[in-house]
């Protein structure tokens, strides 16, 4: 089959002129540089290398996180910029869902927009004429059409844009992230819209977030990462190689917010230290004694590492299955939190808690050696405390730990309070604390087709 | 180029739609709206007369009434500098279109050159109620030469726009030093004196090289002045540069047109 669109070792470099102060032209006057500006100076590669091909009648998502030059990609096949190497073909005639009514003038009519609009667009004045109670009535806005642009709420103004974009009836359709224009209702409508698209045979290119979109209606995906194409082919594989990656970035993210946070603790700590020594000596006891039972302050989400460090915990690590340190993990998954901890001195009072919150700071579960009936007998040295969840049976969404080495009447060695964070993922965007292991069963005569 | 140059003949719906959208959308909301493209020229008309005839009156021999001869001239100054300072800003003002849809920027200085045409147009009515109302026809002959010199004013405002237009994208300061520039040239431009005066006369050399005084002279003899046109030479000469001027400056723009997109 012909490719409608064809990229071939597309690069696109961005260039800005004149660097970090902008150029004007009396400093280019006064430094005889006119030419030297309209170069570029610095230099920014949104596309390197990029090469795909699109089958005339196929619809073909470009996936990739912000930056990663999906926009750049669709403006190089809108021919709105060129390539600086490389070469873009198309074939046929081309729409730009890119930003929905770019031409409106705010202060004539709907009427008279969808007419410039069109105009713009490469229509005649007589197909619009043609097409123009349809293009009304897509939008919504009959009743509204004859009103000035201007005093349209945004919804109306995309509404119009997307109506009109959508009518000029091209042989390839472009379509920036514009999904999220409207409502549920006119979600579905542009859905229908584009499903109707697919079936007369036209081209599709899509750029989007909504990787449920790419995999559910596109016959191939594009992963574009930092201007490289990094994996196409099958929907479902390219999504679940981007997701992937996406994950091992969170992790990076969440790993330094932890250090941070920790690290930032560690600095409180030392100050209140000081403090307690110092001009508040009476404040000291109490709080040394903070309570430490992780339930008991659930309310108090306030991050931070107190104790007297008689015992300290020098290491905290979420480890998956395979024994690795992680901050991701999905519902269901085997997790170890393990403690690393040294005594000073050999010690007979000790109690290790584990603490679990949730973003809202809700704590989903808590508990300690002592309430699981543990009595201490002696701690010396480098340890290791290792609290295993067999199936991490969470919801999606973020947590934080609390992890503490205490006295058995609450006076704390070491108390980290929510200063570790992970993530945990899902399929399944069920809500509430967390997800019991659970089935549905159904009699027979109630039947259900899996969702794809 | 010569292609891009083609394809303007295929915008022609594109350019007329948005100069009818410019004109529309400038008075919509006024309650006089398009009353005002001659009540404006009327006003100025009036305060002109106003001032030359009784605050400080001017009695230079063969510009009588002054007033009216002024305005022969600043009716196609003012389509000239409004042009040119509107296609300074038109790039930038339709960032819009040129950053998010597949659109010939050239488009956008040659629409304000032609707004402001029309502008001029609806100017003229107003002209020649007070031609009349003066009793000082224009020769019917020396009217052949009026088209000629508004086409010649078109090519040349046009060129200068779309050279302004492209750079101005790039160095924003163009637009400040242009209005600067043009009141500047408006008062070295023989419109509110004559251009026989003996002072102008004696720097005749710099007058000829300001290229709207072919402009200004020639609408006021076409218009204005009785007899023959004597300015034809100079008019046709500039008609033959501007047309050289739009290649060259349509060249510039066209240099420059990939980098609108990541400048505007």
């Amino acid at each position: 089959m012909t490719p409608a669109i064809e990229l071939a070792n597309v690069t696109k470099v961005y260039r800005r002129y004149g660097g970090r102060q902008f150029s004007t032209l009396k400093s280019a006057l006064l430094q005889r540089s006119i030419l030297r500006d309209l170069r570029p100076s610095e230099t920014f590669p949104a596309l390197t290398d990029v090469t795909f091909s699109v089958p005339k009648g196929s619809t073909y998502g470009v996936i990739g996180k912000n930056g990663s030059g999906k926009s750049t990609a669709l403006k190089l096949v809108a021919g709105i910029t060129k390539p600086t190497s490389g070469t873009v073909r198309v074939v046929g005639r081309i729409s730009a869902l890119i930003e929905l009514g770019a031409g409106f003038h705010p202060e004539i009519s709907g009427r008279e927009n969808v007419f410039i609009n069109g105009i713009m667009l490469g229509l005649s004045k007589r197909e619009i004429q043609e097409r123009f109670d349809e293009i009304v009535d897509f939008a919504e806005l009959r009743e509204f059409i004859d009103a000035p642009v201007k005093t349209y709420s945004s919804g109306m103004y995309m509404r119009l844009g997307f109506a009109v974009a959508i009518h000029v009836n091209p042989d390839v359709l472009l379509v920036d992230e514009v999904l999220a224009v409207g409502d549920e209702g006119f979600t579905h409508k542009c859905l229908d819209k584009f499903a109707e698209f697919r079936r007369r045979g036209k081209t599709i290119l899509l750029v989007t977030h909504s990787l449920n979109l790419v995999e559910r209606f596109c016959d191939e995906a594009l992963w574009l990462d930092e201007g490289r194409a990094l994996s196409h082919g099958d929907p479902k594989r390219v999504v679940g190689a981007y997701l992937t990656k996406v994950e091992q970035g969170e992790g990076q993210l969440l790993a330094e917010t932890t250090a941070k946070a920790v690290e930032e603790a560690g600095r409180d700590g030392l100050g209140r230290q000081e403090g307690r020594d110092g001009q508040e000596p009476q404040e000291g006891p109490e709080q040394q004694q903070r309570p430490a039972d992780p339930t008991s302050n659930m309310y108090q989400a306030v991050e931070g590492r107190w104790g007297s460090r008689e015992v300290e915990i020098t290491d905290v690590a979420l480890l998956d299955a395979s024994g690795q340190q992680s901050f991701v993990f999905h519902s269901g998954d085997r997790v170890s939190i393990r403690l690393k901890v040294r005594a000073v001195q050999p010690i007979d009072d000790f109690v290790f808690g584990i603490g679990l919150f949730n973003a809202e700071g809700v704590c989903c579960y808590g508990t300690n050696t002592y309430l699981e009936e543990m009595n201490p007998e002696q701690l010396a040295g480098d340890a290791e405390a290792t609290f295993s969840i067999d199936s991490l049976d969470l919801i999606e969404g973020t947590y934080k730990l609390d992890v503490a080495v205490h006295k058995r009447d609450g006076y704390p060695y070491d108390y980290h309070r929510l200063l570790y964070t992970f993530r945990v993922k899902s399929r399944t965007h069920d809500v509430g604390i967390y997800r019991p292991r659970h089935q549905w069963s159904f009699s027979p005569h109630i039947r259900f087709t899996p969702r794809s | 180029m010569l292609a891009n140059l083609a394809s303007l003949v295929r915008y022609r719906g594109l350019i007329q739609s948005l100069v009818a959208r410019e004109l529309k959308a400038r008075y919509r909301g006024s309650v006089l709206g398009f009353v005002w493209s001659f009540i404006n020229p009327l006003l100025l008309l009036l305060i002109y007369s106003f001032v030359f005839t009784t605050v400080m009156p001017n009695n230079v021999a063969g510009v009588q009434p002054y007033a009216l001869f002024m305005f022969c001239g600043i009716l196609p100054w003012n389509w000239f500098a409004t042009s040119l300072s509107d296609a300074a800003g038109s790039l930038i003002g339709g960032g819009n279109l040129i950053k998010k849809v597949l659109f010939p920027a050239e488009v956008l200085p040659l629409v304000s050159v032609l707004t402001n045409m029309v502008h001029f147009f609806l100017g003229l009515p107003i002209l020649i109620l007070f031609l009349i109302i003066y009793r000082h026809p224009p020769d019917g002959w020396d009217l052949v030469w009026f088209p000629i010199a508004v086409f010649i004013q078109l090519v040349f405002t046009a060129g200068l726009a779309l050279a302004l237009a492209a750079l101005a994208a790039h160095f924003r300061d163009i637009r400040d030093i242009l209005a600067n520039v043009l009141t500047l040239w408006f008062f070295a431009t023989p419109i509110i004196y004559p251009w026989f005066q003996p002072n102008v006369q004696r720097f005749r050399t710099l007058f000829n090289l300001n290229l709207f005084t072919h402009l200004a002279v020639s609408y006021q003899e076409i218009l204005f002045f009785n007899g023959p046109i004597g300015h034809w030479r100079w008019l046709l000469a500039l008609g033959a540069f501007s047309i050289v001027q739009f290649l060259a400056a349509y060249w510039l723009f066209d240099r420059l047109r990939d980098s609108f997109a990541e400048v505007v």
